[in-house]
């Protein structure tokens, strides 16, 4: 009896994996992890088109690329949305997008149009990796901010910060990239050079964001690690007010967005090439340029709307601050150095 | 005599090697394919870059050195606490069990957290120490140390040897050791000659898990490590994952499954000789009742209370008192879904979601798993060959099984990318070797003098499996069932493929809610570790009751 109760489930299993066919009337929109937003708007979205919308999540941005490369010739999606710029050479290198040019994209920032008139991606949103601290232990302390990347070699930061490996972490390469851009890769005094002083002032590096900001950053109030400097995102402090048990008292963190000091992460969606619903793929597009999308942006992924004409949430308006001048390296040379990069920066922290 | 295969039901037992070739090495195959032959000619120069370059073959040292370290530390422990738990009743004993494997379902960024809330440098340790001695610094300095990670390891595996070991040694009767007690062996005798020869298959069994298990640890090293310590699982994520390098990443792959089948093959063969007929009979269960004894027994309590229950506690203690004072209200708002998200469910949502694929993988994993134990153990010498294959799903990365199943499962009848099923099918992949590894031990002990019997006496060979098979195979199936479903609650890469709310399971809650900057997510996610257990240890009861009402008392 037991067997053949199981021999019928695996049996009806196999049958319900072969009927499982993709509609063509569906969307399907491939993204990461941390792709968050209100259903409602999914919902005005599907009745407005009739299309149903299905979100697959792919893992971390890195694997999610990575995976839309592998099925390039029989792609699991139409849409394809959280391409960062450390990842989208790889991507465009690898032909996996259609030309579309959104009409929308005269209301994006001029900032982050494409360059040259290659609409294979379309910006959506951005985020800057920049440092966070603990505001009462500086207050404490009577220590001022670090104002610059190289302050951080100063005595009297040290012991201080915690940052991420950019061989396993986001915000590590994103950090990283910003030292690239600030220090250089030749000259005397380079990026290696700046995280080899930085070793000397007692940088702790660990594997991810997660272990970094709750398991070492120091935050008054939370029984959490010992070091009041983290390399988070500038949207950091007002996410914590945000879910913070106590909205009203304000800010406990803050963000140093001093020029040079931040890296920018934009966000791109490009509509997969032979994808089964192209019309929807654009419709989605526009959606996602759309007012009420770009709105919803900072309240559920934290990231910014690439469109000047929308109104941050008020926790966002009072308690985040946007760098004015962040670093930027080109995708091209991210794409052609980061294992270099990466690989020598190992050797001088592990070394 | 060996039994051979016979009869209608044969090709049963062909089912885990289909399930195995369709589900594991068709997809790894067609992934290698693309790496290794990118240009259609086959080009192995990733390999001549392992061994030439002494970056990667110290990463592979590194690998089988922690792991030598934290299999011999896990087997040494678990031992002692084996034989208690076999040799006495004791008030709370299947508690006590139950609790031993719940470190196995929780995500490596809690466990970590939990470490550090007892070994930090501010930890409950280094605070008592310094009180206790007038001490200005932290005597113990274990963050990001090799020890740190084989504490981890032990925190983790020591269930899978204890309940292999204990579940092994207690179905053994208890003739052997009264016969040599009444020719005047002493304690030492009893060890020697009896005790650890008939634990040896179990222990073997025991700790080829816990071996594969921290040759392939990825978040512990990585969390509790530091980046200083790399092994080739980490390696194989950022070649294949970060810099996209798939030559590499295959081979590197390759590398380590290679030597995981290297050391299961040695393994099998030294099985092969340990044939135990041991007649089933009393078990060996009494109450402490010696001095010595009852030491015995609170020794082994103290030490599994020390090791895997003070730092769940410490979660707990976390979970509940906010600021110092008793708060619930991290609980409370589990029931909810704060920003009505498409995929943010409201976190209760999700137990029911992981309750489900675990029931589905248990069942799966458990029938898969008694068909593979018998194709090993009745095929002859083929049939021992298969036995090191089930293991090596354990031995793969999870990103290039991922990778494997996005480049070979994409058409019809077999396009799994994107369904839910990916997820119990990935999960029994895991799971059967579990099963197998604790079903194997009492299978080969079962004695065949009992189902020759049956057999002359008229009985089929469903009668003979039924009455005589599963219940003495019981206790060995029910171990290998809680290990499928706590594998299936814990797990979370699987999950991530795949689309549909159903797939929102707790560990992934815990993860979106670690990955969300803010005090009230932080407890959330600490309040949701501790619902894990609690859904697990009601999941580890029922499967207890199930053996019992199932196969009856033996």
């Amino acid at each position: 009896m037991f067997i053949k109760a199981v021999l019928s489930m695996l049996i009806a299993l196999v049958i319900a994996g072969g009927a499982f066919a993709q509609e063509s009337d569906s969307l399907v929109v491939m993204t990461h992890d941390s792709f968050a937003v209100p259903e409602a708007l999914l919902e005005a979205f599907e009745d407005q088109t009739g299309v149903a919308v299905e979100v697959l999540r792919a893992g971390d941005a890195g694997t999610m690329v990575n995976t839309a490369i592998l099925s390039v010739n029989n792609p699991l999606a139409d849409v394809l949305y959280g391409v960062d710029n450390t990842f989208l050479s790889r991507a465009l290198n690898a032909d996996i997008f259609a030309e579309y040019e959104s009409p929308a994209l005269e209301f994006v920032q001029e900032a982050f149009l494409p360059a040259d008139e290659d609409y294979r991606v379309t910006p959506v949103d951005f985020g800057d990796v920049c440092l966070n601290y603990d505001i009462a232990t500086f207050e404490d302390l009577e220590l001022s901010l670090p104002e610059s990347l190289i302050a951080l070699t100063d005595e009297a930061y040290r012991g201080l910060l915690v940052a991420q490996s950019p061989a396993t972490s986001s915000p590590g390469l994103a950090f990283l990239l910003a030292t690239v851009a600030e220090f250089g890769v030749d000259g005397d005094y380079d990026y290696l050079d700046f995280w080899s002083d930085l070793r000397e002032n007692d940088v702790l590096v660990v594997d991810g964001w997660s272990d970094a900001y709750y398991g070492e950053f120091k935050v008054t109030g939370r029984d959490s690690g010992s070091r009041p400097l983290v390399v988070s995102y500038a949207s950091s402090p007002p996410a914590e007010v945000l879910f913070s048990e106590n909205p009203e008292a304000g800010a406990i963190t803050g963000a140093i967005v001093a020029d040079g000091a931040c890296f920018r992460q934009v966000e791109y969606v490009g509509l997969l090439a032979g994808a089964a619903n192209e019309t929807a793929a654009r419709q989605f597009v526009d959606f996602m340029l759309s007012p009420a999308f770009q709105e919803a942006l900072p309240l559920n992924m934290f990231v910014y709307p690439v469109r000047a004409d929308v109104d941050l949430p008020e926790v966002f308006a009072e308690h985040s601050q946007i760098p004015e001048n962040p670093a930027w390296v080109d995708p091209a040379d991210i794409e052609a150095h980061r294992e270099a990069w990466i690989q020598a920066w190992l050797e001088v922290m592990l070394s | 005599m060996r039994r051979r295969i016979r009869g209608s039901g044969a090709w049963l037992f062909l089912l885990p090697l289909l399930f195995l070739s369709l589900f594991y090495f068709y997809p790894l195959l067609s992934l290698f394919d693309i790496s290794l032959r990118p240009a259609g000619a086959l080009d192995l120069s990733a390999f001549l870059r392992i061994v030439e370059s002494d970056y990667y073959l110290g990463t592979l040292l590194f690998t089988v050195y922690q792991a030598l370290l934290s299999t011999t530390a896990t087997l040494l422990l678990a031992l002692p606490c084996a034989f208690v738990f076999a040799r006495f009743r004791f008030r709370g004993r299947s508690l006590l069990l139950s609790l031993a494997t719940l470190p196995f379902v929780l995500p490596t960024v809690v466990v970590a957290l939990a470490f550090a809330t007892l070994l930090g440098e501010d930890g409950l340790l280094n605070d008592a120490l310094r009180a206790l001695f007038s001490l200005d610094y932290a005597p113990v300095q274990l963050e990001r140390t090799l020890p740190l990670i084989i504490i981890a390891h032990v925190f983790y595996n020591f269930a899978v040897a204890l309940r292999i070991m204990s579940g092994y040694w207690s179905s053994m009767g208890a003739a052997a050791e009264e016969a040599a007690r009444c020719l005047g062996a002493d304690e030492w005798a009893l060890w020697r000659d009896i005790r650890l020869p008939l634990i040896r298959p179990a222990l073997l069994s025991a700790g080829a898990l816990v071996f594969i298990f921290c040759f392939t640890s990825f978040g512990v090293i990585l969390i509790l490590g530091g980046i200083r310590f790399a092994t080739l699982e980490v390696q194989i994520y950022y070649q294949a994952v970060s810099i996209f390098n798939l030559p590499m990443a295959a081979a590197l792959s390759i590398v380590q499954i290679l030597s995981m089948l290297a050391m299961m093959a040695l393994y099998t063969r030294s099985q092969k000789r340990l044939r135990l007929d041991l007649a089933s009979g009393a078990t060996l269960a009494k109450p402490a009742r010696s001095a010595l004894e009852k030491l015995a027994l609170a020794a082994c309590v103290g030490f599994m209370a020390l090791l895997l229950f003070s730092p769940l506690l410490a979660l707990l203690w976390r979970s509940i008192f906010v600021g110092g004072a008793l708060d619930l209200r991290n609980y409370a708002s589990l029931a909810e879904s704060s920003r009505g998200s498409l995929l943010f469910i409201a976190p209760l949502e999700s137990i029911f979601n992981s309750l489900r694929f675990a029931a589905l993988t248990t069942g799966a994993a458990v029938f898969l798993g008694l068909c593979a134990a018998y194709l090993i153990e009745r095929g002859g010498r083929l049939g021992r060959l298969f036995d090191p294959l089930f293991m090596l799903p354990l031995a793969t990365s999870a990103v290039t099984l991922g990778f494997g199943f996005i480049v070979a499962l994409d058409e019809p009848p077999l396009n799994l990318r994107a369904s839910w099923l990916i997820i119990p099918i990935a999960h029994t992949l895991v799971a059967l070797p579990f099963v197998l590894r604790s079903v194997l031990p009492s299978l080969r002990a079962l004695p065949p003098s009992l189902r020759e019997a049956a057999a002359l006496l008229g009985a089929r060979p469903q009668t003979v499996f039924r009455t005589i098979d599963l219940p003495l195979l019981g206790r060995g199936i029910a171990v290998g069932a809680t290990f499928a479903f706590t594998v299936s609650m814990g797990e979370f890469g699987a999950s991530l493929f795949v689309a549909q709310r159903e797939s929102v399971t707790m560990p992934v809650v815990i993860y979106r809610l670690i990955g969300d900057p803010g005090n009230a997510s932080y407890r959330q996610a600490l309040a949701m570790s501790v619902v894990l257990m609690l859904a697990c240890a009601c999941g580890f009861s029922l499967i207890e009751r199930l053996r019992v009402a199932g196969v009856g008392e033996f």
